[in-house]
């Protein structure tokens, strides 16, 4: 059979299970777009901005575990798509990117529309190709599929030069089912020594702690962790990007950790005797200051990319290998030990722990005549029964998301952790939604977010995207004034949004439906409303709190053991 | 402290930026790089060194073998290995410091690869010590330029870094 380099794409991306990608038409992507129609195994959704495409795709990649795919034009096509690139690269989400180039020809030339996104998107991909040949082009692209959802993901460029994709130009087409590189071999299984070691080190543990993270969700683990957490009955925390790795709801999990995390988590980190690190990598909003991070930790760190262990913090145990092969190795050496955890001194943490629990560091004013962001987020958890999906963009609201929905399974709560990309919550809904057609889904935002990509509410008319967005709109860039007010003695420099849209009525122009929230006895009503009116887009603009902030937090220099608390945390009832 | 990283990559275009890249991207400190296909055309062998703690190196040694295109890499730091550098300089050569090169070329048993009346090109071959010290030994005001070629280092004995 002999095909085009637009056929090829198609029959490539057919064959790798790909249902839809995400993207927007120009000069030299125009034969593959030509091909893109004469197919129909592959559906393209047509965004409004090439940062649309890239969020939605991986919006649909971390809903699913699949890959996400794009097909960007060249020159500023492509450089659109480099902060979704960059975002999905943090937080190691696979994608797949297609851009298209000048003809190669004219590569260096200073072309129209040309620019050398190999280069510009180095260093914020796992890895990139510049299709050389049409030879090349299928055994390439299976490459790309296999470097994006191995090992450790990340996202892939795949830049095709015009002339390689010329519908009269064809060559023998082969799709090749697997793939060997020499270069390239992640991975899998941990060394078993090192697995028995951990295992006797976590038995040892009078204080233990299971600080899990991102790596979970992507190592596809939860189960596993969750099995071994409960086998030990030890105490379980939860990164930004690990949330619903653990269930929410079970009685060992403390809470996220970190900056924003809960009291009771950061202060059992400080104090914990061995600490068990799984698909986490000690980021920085994770430790706080790094010199008096875990200070009596005998630390054991899983993880599927070597560069991870010993990057920001020494280990004692360090396992390399899928995060669920290791677990399932350490369950194996767990059933055949009749040794088990020291439960006079567990009853003792556990007791510890409670005493730090009763501080209740999230507790907000649940009788202020102000809509507090905290009290919308819950309310929502309590009526979608934690089983949402729910993405959000980045500030004070994605705090307060993460706080308090409580998230039971993995895969549901989606944002932007590692980049922290503003605009990242609506597009990113928009791609849940193709993968999950009758999940209830919503964005958790705010009014500065929210409109960094607000034009994919033209994209969401035009497939009949139906989703509730949560805009919390305190009128405030929140975060970036919570830090001015602790940091900049309340110079609130810039973190004023003036001459805000009527969002109602920009919705409604987009053809959804807006509605306003502005006392807290409306929330639950509109949020019923929302929920119940399943095809439409609804926009919800809360009202909120213009000055609340998050509370608790590890101020930039200080440690799990030095947050500071809402000071009029014992007001509240 | 200074070690020396030695690595087989792909020898495919664009290699040699996305080490390069990789470095300045993590602040990584390059003192010299050279790169070269090796006897197999589709590999290019790669000698960097830099210097760091062990902690850091330990770290440049994990995300430089992470690159897609990195098939191998080894350091070469507590094992035992050769390395080699090759310099080229010019030095002004006139009356008395022409018997005064000669002597230096012979020390250190350099070669003149290139003579006028006024200059002499001199190939000084070893590792980066040896080079350092024949640079210090001409006098200042005597050299014209230099070119370095920057380290290459292979592992003793039987271990090779071969695919």
């Amino acid at each position: 059979m002999e095909l085009s380099g637009g056929e090829i794409l198609f029959k490539c991306l057919e064959a790798e299970g790909v249902d839809y990608i995400f993207g927007y038409p120009g000069g030299a992507v125009l034969h593959i777009y030509d091909a893109l129609y004469q197919q129909e195994a592959v559906k393209h959704i047509l965004v409004r901005h090439e940062q649309g495409a890239t969020h939605a795709a991986d919006g649909y990649s971390r809903s699913t575990g699949k890959p996400g795919v794009c097909l960007v034009t060249s020159g500023p096509g492509a450089t659109n798509a480099v902060t979704g690139l960059a975002t999905a690269y943090t937080d190691s989400i696979p994608l797949v990117v297609i851009t298209g180039q000048v003809p190669q020809a004219m590569i260096g030339t200073d072309a129209f529309q040309e620019c050398d996104i190999i280069g510009i998107s180095r260093p914020c991909v796992k890895h990139n190709f510049l299709v050389d040949s049409l030879e090349n082009l299928a055994t390439t692209i299976k490459k790309a599929f296999h470097i994006a959802t191995t090992g450790r993901p990340g996202p892939v460029v795949i830049d095709i030069p015009k002339n390689l994709t010329d519908p009269k130009v064809k060559v023998p087409f082969h799709y090749p089912s697997e793939i060997e590189m020499r270069s390239y071999k992640p991975a899998t299984a941990g060394i078993m020594g090192d697995v028995r070691r951990a295992v006797d080190l976590l038995l040892s543990a009078k204080k233990p702690m299971i600080y899990a993270g991102g790596g979970v969700i992507l190592g596809e683990s939860s189960t596993q962790l969750t099995a071994l957490s409960r086998e030990l009955g030890y105490p379980v925390t939860n990164t930004l990007m690990g949330l619903g790795c653990y269930p929410a709801s079970d009685e060992q999990f403390v809470g996220m950790l970190g900056m924003h995390g809960t009291y009771e988590s950061n202060m059992a980190m400080h104090e914990c005797d061995v600490l068990l690190a799984v698909g986490a990598r000690f980021d920085d909003r994770v430790t706080g200051q790094i010199d008096t991070f875990c200070p009596y930790a005998r630390v054991i760190h899983i993880d599927v990319d070597p560069s991870n262990i010993a990057k920001n913090f020494p280990v004692e145990v360090p396992i390399v290998g899928n995060t669920a092969h290791v677990l399932d190795d350490m369950l194996a050496v767990l059933s055949e030990t009749n040794r088990r955890p020291d439960s006079d001194a567990l009853a003792q943490w556990w007791d510890q722990i409670k005493s730090w629990q009763s501080v209740d560091s999230y507790n907000y004013d649940r009788n202020s005549k102000l809509i507090k962001p905290q009290f919308v987020v819950e309310k929502y958890c309590e009526l979608t029964k934690g089983e949402a999906y729910v993405t959000s963009d980045v500030g004070q609201h994605q705090m307060f998301a993460a706080q308090f929905y409580r998230f039971d399974h993995p895969r549901r709560w989606i944002n932007s952790g590692g980049l922290g990309t503003m605009g990242f919550g609506l597009p990113a809904a928009m791609g849940v939604r193709f993968a999950h057609p009758d999940a209830e889904i919503a964005c958790v935002t705010g009014e500065g977010s929210v409109q960094m990509c607000i034009q994919e509410l033209s994209t969401c008319k035009q497939y009949d995207v139906a989703f509730n967005i949560l805009n919390l709109n305190n009128g405030y860039l929140g975060m970036v004034r919570q830090w001015q007010e602790f940091t900049y003695e309340s110079r609130y420099s810039n973190s004023y949004v003036d001459a805000l849209p009527d969002f109602t009525k920009l919705v409604e122009a987009y053809g959804h439906v807006g509605m306003v929230i502005d006392k807290p006895g409306d929330v639950e009503g509109a949020l019923r409303e929302a929920i119940a009116l399943k095809d439409r887009l609804c926009f919800l603009d809360f009202r909120i709190d213009t000055e609340e902030n998050v509370y608790p937090m590890i101020e930039q220099g200080k440690g799990h053991h030095q947050m500071r608390l809402n000071p009029r945390r014992s007001e509240f009832v | 402290m200074r070690h020396i990283i030695s690595l087989l990559i792909e020898n495919e275009s664009g290699a040699l930026s996305r080490v390069a890249g990789l470095y300045s991207a993590r602040g990584y400190n390059i003192e010299s790089l050279t790169v070269a296909p090796t006897d197999d055309p589709s590999l290019s062998r790669m000698t960097i060194v830099t210097f760091g703690s062990d902690t850091v190196v330990e770290q440049i040694a994990k995300q430089t073998d992470k690159l897609i295109d990195v098939v191998r890499l080894v350091t070469y730091t507590e094992s035992p290995h050769v390395e080699r550098e090759l310099m080229m300089v010019k030095l002004r050569a006139v009356g008395a410091q022409r018997e005064e090169a000669h002597r230096l070329v012979s020390i250190f048993r350099a070669k003149i690869v290139d003579v006028t009346d006024s200059t002499y090109v001199v190939e000084v071959t070893g590792d980066s010590g040896k080079i350092d010290a024949f640079l210090a030994a001409v006098p200042s005001e005597q050299i014209i330029e230099v070119v370095r070629s920057g380290v290459v280092g292979i592992a003793r004995g039987e271990t090779a870094l071969k695919v």
